[in-house]
């Protein structure tokens, strides 16, 4: 199939495009960027007014496979992710079991290629995800895993932290750290504030993550190695990544929509659809992050998509689960209410949430858009204008902390190796 | 009053606690007749769903309830057994399909109560959920004050322990400071953390500095557990520091009240002299309970006095 984009404003900062070009897909690849295409069998899209820009990816999704398929699986996620305007994402190991040993890797990869998008496997650093031992790390890099991370247990052995950064060393990974002290975390279910003391919810401190950043970015530094700071939520955690990049470490950096634009005033319902971990913060350090995304610290948008089932999510709020999905909101969220305001531009939003995380993750063909390359590509329409409907989701979980929010910006167009894996104009 | 559901004290306005504290005052009287009962809620089902041991809170609700001539369902569960089996949704859907008017609700979660009103049709009373709030206890401590002192503003009130853990100590703190009075919090650091001053409150960590002029003085509950979570190192030193004994009671007004949401640890929190004193309003808090949970049912329910 021959696809012909016409009259898009094409942006793509990592070859210094932007501006209005036809592109031609044919087999897959991008076959022409040129001024005026004509091309008679083609299927045409009319793009005026519209914004191409390299596929998005999402570097860290939930999808519940194996383990919770009713919440999630990647069927479903990766449809929620095409919809979304995503042509690949990163899927952590916390699936019941975790995905620690290659053939594990194996089975999202296979399940990944029955998909309309890229599923890429990120494994588990420990076996089982216990912290204990090391996971067979280089074995699942060669059946596909791109990075490597506990998420939601976090090493907390030092020693081990440090031992496992090294062995990485052997195919040049990449560490994904969700940095938290469980021991100042402990128990606690909302940002440790005033406003939430009067709520009576047990509060998760900011040192929990500041001071496991500080001490992680060490480690990583004293082992020359690569290591990336998932979904930042506070200020003084921002300054600690600020002075490590001063110094050269070799750290990058996430942060999610929902830090970026709520806060802890939310949690004033008791409504789990704001429970997560990171905790929604205070509206302080919510400025912070989205003055350090404008200021380049920050790296990646990413969702950390993380879907429950509503059974699991209505119930008491100390007993809820963490998490909230992203995949259907993330573009509509970050156009809104930070390009359309200005707080960031169009190529900022491309380097973060394609362009950054194709670079941090190796992921080779992604990131741009250019004559030859792979035809990985979002199409943006700035003006439409959505009302998040969480009945309407692909994605199997309703738990969304954006319900009824109405947002101008949302894909329109996800083409996958020149397919069409989501459209609606 | 407007107000279908009492979930806490923070979101009342000042004239709904003077609405109740009224109200509850002429239910003061009914309480000491030979029959105590008056037809206010006659027809009407009221339950109590308590998933958190409690003797006193639950009795006081049940005898409140049918001194108005409702009828009253106890329900009492640990949290645990539930969790085993039924949500907690699921639990009191259930209930309220047996035609319910007011659910009284004790949780050991933060936010339970609620979470009921976003799915029942029942009037909701909270009695107690989690480290939250607990409204009636200090509706029954304003009651008190008000009917020793004859006013709540211009008073210096002092609330000593483990505020951290303590439900009663947010409600009190807003109805106080609503209500007009100075309200001083004191206690080790550990259970008084810094953004504590976020609350209208002072903070005092020296209790003796603290008591100075005190018109009143509430005592909490310390549990003993709390030394596992490194709050303080014991009881001892706890006992030197915070323990109000009647050395430290003469820094107060001489006419000064101690209070106490109950259970008492004897020679913890409190030493037994000053308990059992004259300068004690324990029992009285807990006679005035009845009629102040008289007057929130009957105002959510909107009984004819």
């Amino acid at each position: 199939m021959r696809i012909l984009l016409k009259n898009g404003r094409i942006v793509s900062p990592l070859n210094g495009l932007d501006g209005i070009f036809d592109v031609l897909v044919e087999n897959g690849k991008i076959k022409q960027i040129a001024k005026r295409i004509n091309c008679e069998d083609c299927k045409i899209y009319d793009l005026t007014r519209m914004i191409v820009v390299p596929g998005l990816i999402d570097m860290h999704v939930h999808f519940r496979e194996p383990g919770r398929e009713d919440a999630e699986d990647i069927e479903s996620g990766a449809k929620a992710a095409a919809k979304g305007g995503f042509v690949a994402v990163a899927m952590m190991p916390n699936t019941e079991p975790p995905v620690d040993d290659p053939l594990r890797v194996r089975f999202v990869v296979e399940k990944g290629k029955m998909t309309d998008i890229y599923v890429f496997p990120v494994g588990s650093f420990t076996k089982g995800r216990q912290g204990k031992e090391l996971a067979e790390m280089v074995m699942m890099a060669e059946e596909g895993a791109v990075a490597f991370s506990d998420d939601g247990f976090p090493v907390s052995d030092p020693l081990l932290l440090r031992r496992g950064l090294e062995y990485l060393k052997i195919i040049d990974g990449i560490y994904l750290d969700h940095a938290e002290d469980r021991s100042l975390s402990m128990g606690g279910v909302a940002n440790e504030s005033y406003i939430t003391a009067k709520l009576g919810l047990k509060g998760i401190p900011w040192i929990s993550e500041a001071a496991a950043v500080a001490r992680d970015v060490y480690i990583a530094e004293f082992t020359k190695s690569k290591i990336h700071i998932q979904h930042v939520s506070s200020a003084k955690t921002l300054e600690v990544i600020e002075q490590a990049k001063a110094r050269g470490a070799n750290v990058t950096c996430e942060v999610t929509p929902h830090h970026l634009v709520l806060d802890e005033t939310h949690l004033e319902t008791y409504d789990t659809n704001f429970k997560m971990n990171p905790p929604l913060r205070s509206a302080e350090d919510k400025e912070a992050l989205q003055e350090a995304l404008s200021s380049g610290l920050i790296d990646v948008i990413a969702s950390d998509h993380a879907p429950h089932t509503r059974d699991d999510k209505e119930v008491e709020f100390d007993v809820a689960p963490f998490g909230v999905i992203g995949l259907e909101t993330t573009v509509p969220v970050i156009w809104d209410k930070l390009v359309e305001k200005k707080k960031i531009t169009v190529e900022r939003f491309v380097e973060l949430l394609s362009v950054n995380p194709a670079r941090i993750l190796g992921l080779e063909g992604f990131g741009k858009i250019e004559k030859d390359g792979p035809a990985h590509i979002t199409v943006i329409d700035p003006k439409k204008e959505i009302t998040v409907n969480s009945e309407e989701f692909a994605s199997k979980s309703r738990n969304t902390p954006f319900e009824g929010w109405k947002l101008k910006g949302a894909a329109v167009l996800t083409i996958v190796n020149g397919k069409i894996a989501f459209e609606s104009f | 009053m407007e107000k279908k559901h009492l979930l806490g004290i923070e979101n009342l306005k000042k004239e709904e606690i003077e609405e109740i504290l009224e109200t509850s005052k002429s239910f003061i009287e009914i309480s000491k007749r030979p029959i105590k009962k008056v037809p206010v809620l006659r027809g009407k089902t009221v339950v109590n769903l308590f998933f958190e041991p409690s003797t006193r809170t639950r009795s006081s609700f049940e005898i409140a309830a049918k001194r108005l001539s409702a009828d009253v369902m106890n329900f009492s569960s640990s949290v645990s057994s539930v969790r085993k089996g039924e949500s907690l949704k699921d639990t009191v859907l259930n209930l309220e399909a047996m035609k319910t008017d007011l659910i009284i609700i004790r949780h050991s979660f933060s936010g339970a109560a609620k979470f009921l009103t976003t799915f029942c049709s029942s009037s909701v009373v909270n009695a107690g959920d989690g480290t939250h709030e607990h409204p009636t206890q200090a509706l029954l401590d304003g009651m008190t004050v008000l009917e020793k002192k004859g006013r709540l503003d211009g008073l210096k009130v002092v609330i000593v322990g483990d505020i951290l853990h303590s439900r009663v100590a947010r409600s009190d703190i807003f109805l106080f400071s609503k209500m007009g009075s100075k309200v001083v919090i004191s206690g080790p650091p550990t259970l008084i953390p810094g953004y504590f001053r976020g609350f209208p409150v002072e903070i005092d960590y020296n209790l003796d500095r603290a008591l100075e002029n005190a018109d009143v003085v509430i005592m909490l509950r310390l549990q003993k557990e709390r030394m596992q979570g490194g709050f303080f190192p014991s009881v001892r030193e706890y006992r030197q520091k915070y323990q109000l004994t009647p050395e430290r009671l003469i820094r107060t007004k001489p006419d000064a009240i101690v209070m106490h949401p109950g259970p008492i640890n004897r020679g913890i929190e409190l030493s037994s002299d000053v308990a059992d004193s004259g300068r004690s309003v324990i029992l009285e808090q807990v006679e005035k309970g009845v009629a102040v949970r008289m007057a929130v049912l009957s105002l959510l329910l909107g009984g004819e006095r």
